[in-house]
């Protein structure tokens, strides 16, 4: 990074909360602008980038609604800027219709969704991991979304960052799906110099301006981008577009598009996935917990474990796409599999379509608006064990 | 009071109350201290409703010196209450041997007789000058009570978050809040 000011105190020992942990990922990955509309549990990021962003040379707007908010942040993109708004379930809901334009006019973006219990306005101050599907689903069409579930402060800020350098790679709105305990919680955490960043910047185009394509269909289906107001000329629309951007109603033309779509995700989803297995070598029993539910899960299996009972767990980092590669072969090794999850079923879906029958599935499914605890998991594990 | 530095695998501590008492601040503080000022692992999460004030309020600070897994409080090793509501709600989590530290004057039924009860919100008052850093002064005691973390742990922490201007009162308030906890546990009336 080129600014000389200092962000954050970097390399100490600091006690931050994962709201401002994505703040500062966010700052480090390059973002300029940021657009939002302050919402519970996640306002503490917005909070942090309203001070910030001006002292790097950004911009921060407070919008009229999440909306405006979303709209804000996909032009400021497309103007060259890393952008970025936070948001929990009911704002998160106003964006579907604009992050479906943004999956179509493939414009990088990162929205951070900070979940609180629902539907509508539900439970301000309470956990909850209900809007997992809406992540996936939530605007109509067909389309590949990128989803980030981090468990601690510091993959707060490293999987924003991750965030970012995935949206530019591959034009697409990221989503990065953090909960109510998990925005809120301070833990302790040495952040790297900004320096020592990894960032990623989206590949910029190399034709002149004349042969330039905004949508150009690539060997491995990821385009050049270049901004607004460079001297480069393309069309942007949400109707679906030939690869200058001008609405087509050719089906060779149509089909390509969704095929770009899909494959520039699809293609790559071995780079783009991460999961992180632990005590799976022996274990007949796995859990899979992703998010602050993995707290509990990791403490869980440390519990059962010393009961002698053989459990390990899996978490995913990235739950769209589902990291079905990676997934599928322990799977191949346990009989049971424990999905404890903050709503009424929703990731559990993925495990029973992955296991087709030949492992059990069983739920543990919490929406009080309590985290899940270890000893749920626990009881779980010692019937299922039995 | 102990000088020597404890270990700890899990310590689990919940400050209770109402809203608008600061202990979401006063975990935080106390976190702070016991995580950057004495480098142990440590996290901190609350439970508030929507109210500004008023409401069932509560701040969970885990400590340890390995990794912390789960990090909100189940089985709690010491649970301050400035409340009669919060006591009686979270007692039964208190675990067998764990400390039960009580507001004297805010807490009149105490469910055990080997609770610490002192009176924090008047000494922040009548000593201070101000009830605001009733917070202060109790999670000081907390820390003079179990010695989890030294007077000067707590003391940085606590001024390195007190606004300008505030910074005398706050010391005061911490230093107060030190001495009666440590005398408390040594057995010493206040």
């Amino acid at each position: 990074m080129s600014e000389t000011v200092k962000l954050y105190k970097s390399n100490q020992p600091l006690l931050m909360q994962g709201n401002e942990a994505c703040g500062w990922g966010a700052l480090a990955a390059g973002c300029r602008f940021f657009a939002g509309y302050p919402i519970t549990p996640s306002t503490e990021i917005a909070e942090l980038l309203a001070r910030n962003l001006p002292r790097v040379g950004g911009y921060f707007i407070q919008m009229e609604d999440e909306i405006a908010s979303i709209a804000a942040i996909i032009g400021a993109s497309v103007a060259g800027s890393k952008s970025m708004t936070a948001t929990s379930g009911p704002g998160y809901s106003l964006m579907q219709e604009n992050l479906g334009y943004a999956y179509m006019a493939e414009v990088p973006i990162v929205v951070v969704n900070v979940q609180r219990g629902g539907p509508s306005t539900g439970l301000p101050t309470k956990v909850s991991q209900a809007d997992t599907m809406q992540a996936k689903w939530g605007t109509h069409g067909d389309y590949y979304p990128i989803v980030l579930a981090p468990s601690s402060v510091k993959e707060c800020f490293d999987m924003t960052i991750k965030a970012f350098n995935m949206a530019e790679q591959y034009r697409v709105p990221v989503t990065v799906l953090t909960d109510e305990v998990l925005g809120h919680m301070r833990e302790i955490v040495i952040l790297p110099e900004p320096s020592a960043v990894k960032v990623l910047n989206r590949p910029r185009p190399v034709d002149p301006p004349e042969w330039y394509k905004h949508f150009e269909i690539t060997p491995d289906y990821l385009s050049p981008m270049a901004s607004f107001g460079e001297g480069y000329r393309f069309h942007l629309t949400g109707l679906t577009h030939d690869e200058s951007g001008f609405p087509t109603a050719k089906p060779n033309e149509i089909k390509a598009k969704l095929d770009k779509l899909k494959l520039k995700i699809t293609r790559h989803r071995e780079q783009i996935t991460e999961i992180r297995s632990d005590m799976m070598e022996d274990a007949h029993i796995m859990v899979f917990a992703y998010g602050s539910t993995a707290r509990a899960a990791r403490q869980a299996i440390r519990m059962a474990r010393k009961k002698r009972f053989k459990v390990g767990m899996v978490q995913p980092y990235t739950i769209w796409p589902f990291p079905d590669d990676k997934i599928a072969p322990l799977l191949e090794n346990v009989d049971t599999v424990v999905v404890p999850e903050l709503n009424q079923g929703q990731i559990i879906g993925e495990i029973e379509r992955l296991s087709r029958r030949h492992v059990k599935v069983v739920p543990l499914q919490r929406y009080d608006g309590e985290l899940i605890t270890p000893s749920q998991i626990v009881d779980v594990i010692k019937e299922e064990h039995a | 009071m102990t000088e020597k530095k404890q270990t700890f695998d899990r310590y689990e501590i919940r400050l209770s109350g109402s809203g608008g008492q600061g202990l979401v601040l006063g975990g935080v503080i106390l976190a702070e201290a016991l995580g950057v000022y004495e480098g142990k692992n440590v996290t901190q999460t609350q439970s508030y409703g929507p109210e500004a004030r008023g409401g069932a309020s509560r701040s969970d600070v885990v400590v340890s010196d390995g990794e912390i897994y789960y990090p909100k409080a189940t089985e709690l090793d010491l649970l301050l209450c400035l409340t009669q509501e919060s006591c009686d709600q979270y007692y039964p989590s208190l675990k067998e041997g764990g400390l039960l530290v009580v507001d004297s004057d805010k807490v009149r039924q105490v469910p055990s007789p080997k609770a610490f009860s002192l009176p924090f919100i008047r000494i922040a008052r009548e000593k201070v000058g101000t009830p605001v850093v009733a917070n202060v002064v109790s999670i000081s005691a907390v820390a003079g009570i179990t010695g989890i973390c030294s007077k000067d742990s707590i003391l940085k922490a606590v001024l390195a978050r007190a606004p300008r201007g505030t910074e005398e009162k706050n010391r005061l308030a911490c230093e107060l809040g030190y001495e009666m906890g440590a005398a408390a546990e040594r057995g010493v009336h206040v």
